[in-house]
């Protein structure tokens, strides 16, 4: 019926005959309405308006609630300075973790664990890659030596030290403990051993001591990830296999050494590409960040594929890419990947300790006092000791010697964190049946690392009257000066004989400059030396924050504060062109007012040989930054930044 | 003090030196077979040209100023004396060092001494300041000759803006010190010279 009514419709139209389309089109409609209300009527149940379908978005849901729970947390910490003066922000967060798992269980559920496979595919990289990426590498290097001493030589010595100790204490102590193995022993120790880099950057950037004690602790709980990765996957097999041969220990001493270089290796491999890649995106800017992340996390899942470690595949691929990847991309590309990953790595930081707290509610317990006491003693004790005696030894080869308060907050910074409980919970129950007791042990430690050491820390930096972070500005002098005395002290150990740090730095420095950056960097960025893009680097942040001042009244305040205040007189009385930059930057101020299209910001330099650097920032609709270095000479440098 | 041809080291000379500059004796027997082999013409004096056959030197851009510091005013040939005592500023700083010699003057290679050397550097006229001139040439042979007057000349400017305290558009050596307040040059500065 419907049908033979559209036919007519439709040849109504065509004939034009406007009168029976009307009617038709009408008849039509009453039907359809006519068919809904009568297939309406014969079902028996109602057509659902509202429905609530929960396993669909279940997954996505739970996550994003998590993550929103735990930057809500961070929030409100910041609103309560009071509490966050006295408590590290690690602790409040596993508290918070203590609250919600009991919540969880109060209400009946099982409060979820922190799987081991997301920590460490998913929370741990963006940390890591934030850590790499910045770090800072001239004091990286120069305490180079003294942080791998720490990183390899002290955690061994940890490993063995409490494992020994351990095994002892089971020994004397019988009953429970009497079926914890040498090797078991071990593997706890080394488990526990490890100084963990999330817990060290939580609680040390908010006490901000000095750089150097700052690199020496994070380089080292960075760099003893090798060690670690290495001794639990020995001593995990040695336990399977049953048995331990020399012929077994000396392929884990070369085993240590494959992990190491091979997961530097890796990243590097990367970094290399990352750099490349990024040599040809000056057409697509947008998906820069993009090609950073994704090559940095591939690094760590190839390094993770052959159990090599993937924290230094990480670092060793945001070290090498950076200057050339700096070099190559856009300056919003830049602040792109700097606050993303800032975001990404502090949100990972929240869940991580939110989880622990999480996991300490859920997990299966064994608690055995002299177990959990002794491991706590041992902990301290044998870091201490280590610290002291290595170093000993290296304040031989050291020209800035470790003071003894220097060694102090090395040793108390030492934290153990999530990465120690993670392990623990990868451990197989059949071949460790006192995986419970173990994973106890652990919680304790941590929570006695970051409560008690991570509250004690900062009166105790205060207390002992330890060097802070200087806040010092980006200064072109000291940029100028250190790469002077660079050259000088390579000159001079020329003189000597001596082939010294200077000495190979200077070769690398030259090495990089004639063939790598030519391959890496793109365009004519690639010769140009470090100083000037230092230069033009500062220049840039100082004429975005005029911009960004961006009031007319601060306009002219602006621009004399850019001189300094003895010669601010002597200039605006020398020349008219001074006074003609004035009144433009006044006429650009009511300009300013009237139309919000253009943006022109003039910021002038004047020196005493009358020669006037203009830099013009144009801030158009388009987004097209333009900055213009025009000098007397008419030689003109446009840098143009293009989004 | 080795003004003989095939000179050898005597011990009064090492005392000396050792008093003087604070090495030690193993050290300073190093850097006189050093001297000895920098010195071809085996007149126990090195000349410029001595050192210009270092190949270090030869590819440093300070190279020819890192030369000149060596010999004293005017003057031609340097021996070892004069050798170790430029050597002596790239010591490390020592802490106990203070306590041995209260009445002596300030170690060569104390902080403000280093820093003195490193002045001396810019300062080719010896006027006690860092003119813009001093400046824009240590910054030419630092960056090479692909870069503009005009660009070097800005960065030369904005140097001498940060750093100047007292308006006379120079750097004076007190106003270099605070510039450098913050850098590390104890460890920037010093040699680890193997004993």
């Amino acid at each position: 019926m419907l049908v033979y009514y559209i036919l007519l419709v439709l040849i109504s139209v065509v004939t034009s005959d406007y009168s029976t389309v009307t009617s038709y089109t009408f008849q039509i409609y009453t039907l359809v309405f006519y068919g809904i209300c009568h297939s309406y009527i014969n079902y028996s149940r109602v057509f659902p308006v509202l429905s609530i379908n929960y396993d669909y978005v279940q997954m996505p849901f739970e996550v994003s609630l998590w993550i929103l729970l735990a930057s809500l947390m961070k929030l409100g910490f910041h609103l309560l300075p009071v509490l966050s003066g006295v408590v590290p922000e690690s602790c409040l967060l596993i508290v918070v973790g203590l609250l919600v798992g009991g919540l969880i269980r109060v209400m009946g559920k099982n409060p979820p664990v922190l799987d081991s496979q997301l920590f460490f595919l998913c929370l741990l990289p963006p940390i890591i890659l934030d850590a790499g990426y910045f770090l800072p590498i001239r004091p990286f290097t120069e305490n180079a030596g003294t942080i791998l001493t720490f990183a390899v030589l002290g955690t061994l010595w940890n490993v063995f030290f409490m494992g020994a100790v351990l095994y002892g204490a089971c020994r004397l102590e019988a009953g429970r403990l009497a079926s914890v193995d040498l090797l078991s022993c071990l593997l706890f120790g080394s488990i526990v051993s490890a100084v963990d880099p999330v817990a060290v950057l939580a609680v040390f950037e908010e006490i901000h001591i000095n750089e150097l004690l700052h690199i020496l602790v994070f380089g080292e709980s960075l760099l003893n990830d090798a060690v670690t990765v290495v001794l639990y996957h020995l001593f995990e097999e040695f336990a399977h296999a049953g048995e331990v041969t020399v012929g077994d220990v000396f392929l884990g001493v070369v085993c240590f050494f494959v992990v190491a270089l091979g997961g530097v290796l890796v990243g590097g491999v990367y970094g290399v590409l990352a750099a490349f890649t990024s040599r040809f995106t000056s057409h697509t800017r947008v998906i820069e960040p993009l090609f950073v992340f994704l090559y940095s996390y591939m690094a760590y899942l190839s390094a993770e594929v052959f159990h090599l470690s993937g924290i230094m595949a990480l670092i060793a691929c945001g070290v090498v890419m950076r200057p050339y990847v700096e070099a190559n991309i856009s300056h919003k590309s830049y602040t792109t990947i700097k606050y993303f990953l800032k975001m990404w790595s502090s949100v990972s930081e929240t869940l991580i300790f939110i989880f622990l707290g999480v996991s300490t509610v859920a997990g299966p317990h064994a608690w055995n006092w002299t177990f959990v006491s002794i491991t706590i003693v041992l902990c301290l004790l044998s870091r201490v000791l280590g610290v002291v005696g290595l170093t000993y030894i290296i304040n031989k080869y050291r020209m800035v010697k470790l003071s003894g308060k220097d060694q102090f907050i090395v040793a108390y910074g030492g934290l153990r964190g999530a990465i120690a409980f993670s392990l623990a919970f990868l451990l197989s129950s059949d071949d460790f049946p006192m995986k419970d007791m173990f994973l106890t042990a652990i919680i304790t430690v941590i929570f006695f690392t970051v409560f008690v050491q991570g509250m004690t820390i900062r009166p105790l930096v205060d207390l002992l009257a330890v060097k802070k972070r200087k806040q010092s500005k980006c200064s072109i002098n000291e940029e100028i000066h250190t790469q002077f005395l660079e050259h000088l002290l390579a000159g001079i150990e020329g003189v000597c004989g001596h082939y010294g740090h200077h000495h190979w730095r200077h070769k690398l420095n030259r090495f990089n400059k004639r063939y790598i950056k030519r391959c890496l960097i793109g365009g004519e960025r690639s010769q140009e030396p470090q100083l000037i893009s230092f230069y033009n680097k500062m220049e840039l942040k100082q004429a975005l924050m005029l911009l960004e001042s961006n009031s007319s009244a601060n306009l002219s305040a602006g621009v004399t504060a850019a001189i300094p205040r003895q010669r601010s007189r002597k200039t605006l009385n020398i020349s008219k062109e001074r006074e003609e930059e004035i009144r433009k930057i006044l006429r650009g101020n009511l300009q300013k007012t009237r139309q919000r299209v253009r943006h022109t910001h003039t910021h002038t330099h004047t020196d005493t040989h009358r020669h006037t650097h203009t830099h013009t920032v144009t801030h158009t609709l388009s987004h097209t930054h333009t900055h213009t270095l025009s000098h007397r000479h008419t030689h003109t440098h446009t840098h143009t930044l293009t989004y | 003090m080795g003004s003989r041809a095939s000179s050898l080291l005597r011990e009064e000379d090492i005392e000396e030196i050792k008093k003087q500059t604070g090495f030690s004796h193993s050290q300073i027997t190093r850097l006189y077979s050093r001297f000895h082999s920098l010195d071809k013409g085996e007149n126990g004096a090195l000349s410029r040209e001595d050192f210009q056959r270092i190949p270090e030197l030869a590819i440093n851009p300070l190279g020819d100023r890192i030369i000149n510091a060596f010999f004293p005013e005017g003057e031609d040939q340097v021996n070892f004396r004069g050798f170790m005592r430029t050597l002596a500023h790239f010591r490390p700083v020592e802490d106990n060092e203070k306590n041995k010699d209260p009445t002596s003057g300030e170690p060569l290679n104390s902080r403000t001494n280093k820093l003195f050397f490193a002045f001396r550097l810019y300062d080719l006229d010896r006027d006690d300041k860092i003119s813009r001139d001093e400046l824009l040439q240590v910054l030419r042979m630092m960056v090479g000759v692909n870069i503009s007057d005009e660009q070097l000349g800005s960065i030369a400017d904005r140097t001498i803006q940060e750093a100047d305290t007292n308006g006379d558009m120079c750097i004076s050596f007190s106003e270099f010190t605070k510039v450098l307040e913050k850098v590390d040059v104890e460890q920037k500065m010093s040699i680890r010279f193997l004993h």
